[in-house]
């Protein structure tokens, strides 16, 4: 196989070419994404799952629950682990072993988007003050890497969260733990949505494939909530102008209601 | 702490010989198969058998890294099997454990006489068993899905290889063991074939069989290979007949 980076090289002229005239490989418009898809049918043990693709780009999202004790700074709250792995099935250029540093900023990412915008209410998954809390483990899988991974990992995340239904547990007057049929919906407040652009030259680019991703100049992913406030930022490579920055928070804004348009039609987000 | 609690069944096969799931004893579950679904990867299969979802993809023939484990006069094949922490009742934590290593390893020696590896010397062939959602059998169905995603990605072969697990619950030799009898049976046996010439490529046995017991497992389990093998290579053509049909259409 081509190594890709070698392909980058290759191609590399020309996607700038394209970009310096106004157009994208695939013939998209800077500020269109992919069509976003989410598999139908059940692959996982999870509480909440989602199968997202992203044009060519699969992820595979996993949302388990468990209980534990809470931090003992917030005895009162949940607690969200949120974990991405980059699979060696996924790309040729992904190894196995531990998370690297992207897999780290990826899920980090995903995660401040959910915080930020407090997608989750974490005191409603509290237990037993200071003692016994339930822990959400967001498990983000990439499966086929074509570019923006990391906005397919968002939205698989929101998916996954909203389908997520969680064992009722409660704590017996003698301290014992008890695990009922009865399952309550993870509590989702908000649909933080991220919007990753990457500049090529004077270009701002939505969504950018895997060759895209590779010939950029700069990449930066933000998240948007449901009224429009930006709940995170992350620079990615590379460096913006703040008119450059300004003008991708606005896109962002401005593509916020397409993007929950088709979780609430084709994820069955209420 | 898991928030399942796992019964065992009171009856896990009747004096009829129906099991936990309403099969007889003989039956497999059913098993879907489809190439070719991963665009990065150079083959590819998604397979559901039961409860199970396994992906595989394969990647090569391809350079070696590190270089010194390259092979003079061969290719390197390579296999991880990999469980996702969302495919068991309780999460798995990521990464390797002693299991996976050990399954990567038969997986590996499974496959390795299906293949020409002579025909690719200094490079590697690397397959990539991820198991998104495991119901008992995970590793048979790593090996089917794999042989798979090795065609697909057009490597030379001697011919597919075809999984499958027979068990023993009480005194019934039963094909395909279910999750009840996977975890409260007596005996569980995978077995892979390499079916153009029967060879087997992989047998590990976990439990007390009698010797008439073990052959009529083994015999079964060549039976059932022999169904599984019907729907691999039905998995393989359906994308070569897609595109003959869509000829035909063109051509009217």
């Amino acid at each position: 196989m081509l190594d890709e980076r070698i392909a980058a090289e290759l191609v590399g002229g020309y996607i700038r070419e394209l970009a310096a005239s106004g157009q994208r490989k695939d013939g998209r418009a800077f500020d269109e994404i992919r069509e976003i898809k989410i598999r139908p049918g059940t692959f996982t043990k999870a509480e909440g799952e989602a199968w997202v693709s992203l044009g060519a780009t699969q992820v595979l999202v996993g949302v388990k629950a468990d209980v534990g004790t809470p931090f003992p700074d917030t005895p009162d709250k949940g607690v969200l682990i949120s974990n991405v792995e980059l699979l060696p099935l996924a790309s040729p250029t992904f190894e196995p072993g531990p998370p690297d540093e992207n897999a780290i900023e990826m899920a980090r990412v995903v995660d401040r988007a959910l915080r930020g915008s407090n997608a989750i209410d974490m005191e409603a998954l509290a237990i037993k003050s200071g003692e016994l809390v339930y822990m959400i483990f967001l498990d983000m899988y990439a499966l086929d890497h074509d570019g923006n991974i990391i906005d397919a990992f968002a939205l698989g995340s929101l998916v996954a969260l909203s389908r997520t239904k969680i064992p009722v547990v409660e704590v017996t007057e003698e301290g014992e733990m008890v695990v009922k049929e009865e399952t309550f919906d993870l509590p989702l407040r908000d649909l933080p949505i991220t919007f990753t652009f990457i500049k090529i030259g004077d270009a701002l680019m939505l969504d950018p494939t895997l060759e895209e991703e590779l010939v950029s100049d700069a990449a930066i992913t933000i998240s948007i909530d449901s009224s429009g406030r930006v709940c995170s930022i992350q620079k990615r490579h590379g460096s913006f102008r703040v008119d450059e920055i300004k003008r991708a928070v606005s896109i962002a804004r401005s593509k916020y209601p397409e993007v929950e348009k088709i979780l609430r039609e084709q994820g069955g987000l209420v | 702490m898991p928030l399942i609690v796992e019964k065992k069944p009171e009856v896990l096969i009747t004096e009829d010989g129906i099991r936990t799931d309403g099969r007889g004893p003989l039956d497999l579950r059913p098993i879907k198969i489809q190439v070719g679904v991963l665009s990065r990867a150079d083959g590819s299969a998604y397979l559901e058998w039961g409860g199970n979802r396994v992906l595989a993809a394969v990647y090569g023939p391809r350079e070696v890294h590190p270089k010194h484990m390259a092979l003079p006069d061969r290719a390197l094949l390579r296999c991880r099997y990999n469980m996702a922490p969302f495919s068991t009742p309780e999460r798995k934590r990521p990464g390797p454990d002693r299991r996976s290593v050990e399954l990567s390893k038969v997986i590996r020696e499974a496959l390795l006489p299906s293949i020409f590896l002579e025909r690719y010397p200094g490079t590697a062939i690397d397959v990539f068993v991820e198991i998104l959602r495991s119901d008992a059998g995970t590793r048979v169905a790593g090996v089917t899905a794999a042989s798979l995603a090795l065609a697909d990605a057009g490597i030379e072969m001697r011919g597919l290889v075809t999984a499958v697990a027979v068990g023993r619950v009480e005194d019934w030799v039963v094909v395909d063991p279910n999750h009840d009898e996977d975890q409260w049976g007596d005996a569980d046996i995978p077995v892979a074939f390499l079916m153009e010439e029967k060879e087997i490529t992989l047998l590990q046995l976990d439990g007390p069989m009698t010797q008439e017991q073990f052959d009529r497992a083994l015999e079964l389990a060549s039976q059932a290979a022999d169904l599984i093998y019907e729907v691999q290579k039905e998995a393989l053509r359906r994308p070569y007949e897609a595109v003959r049909l869509e000829i035909l259409r063109r051509g009217e």
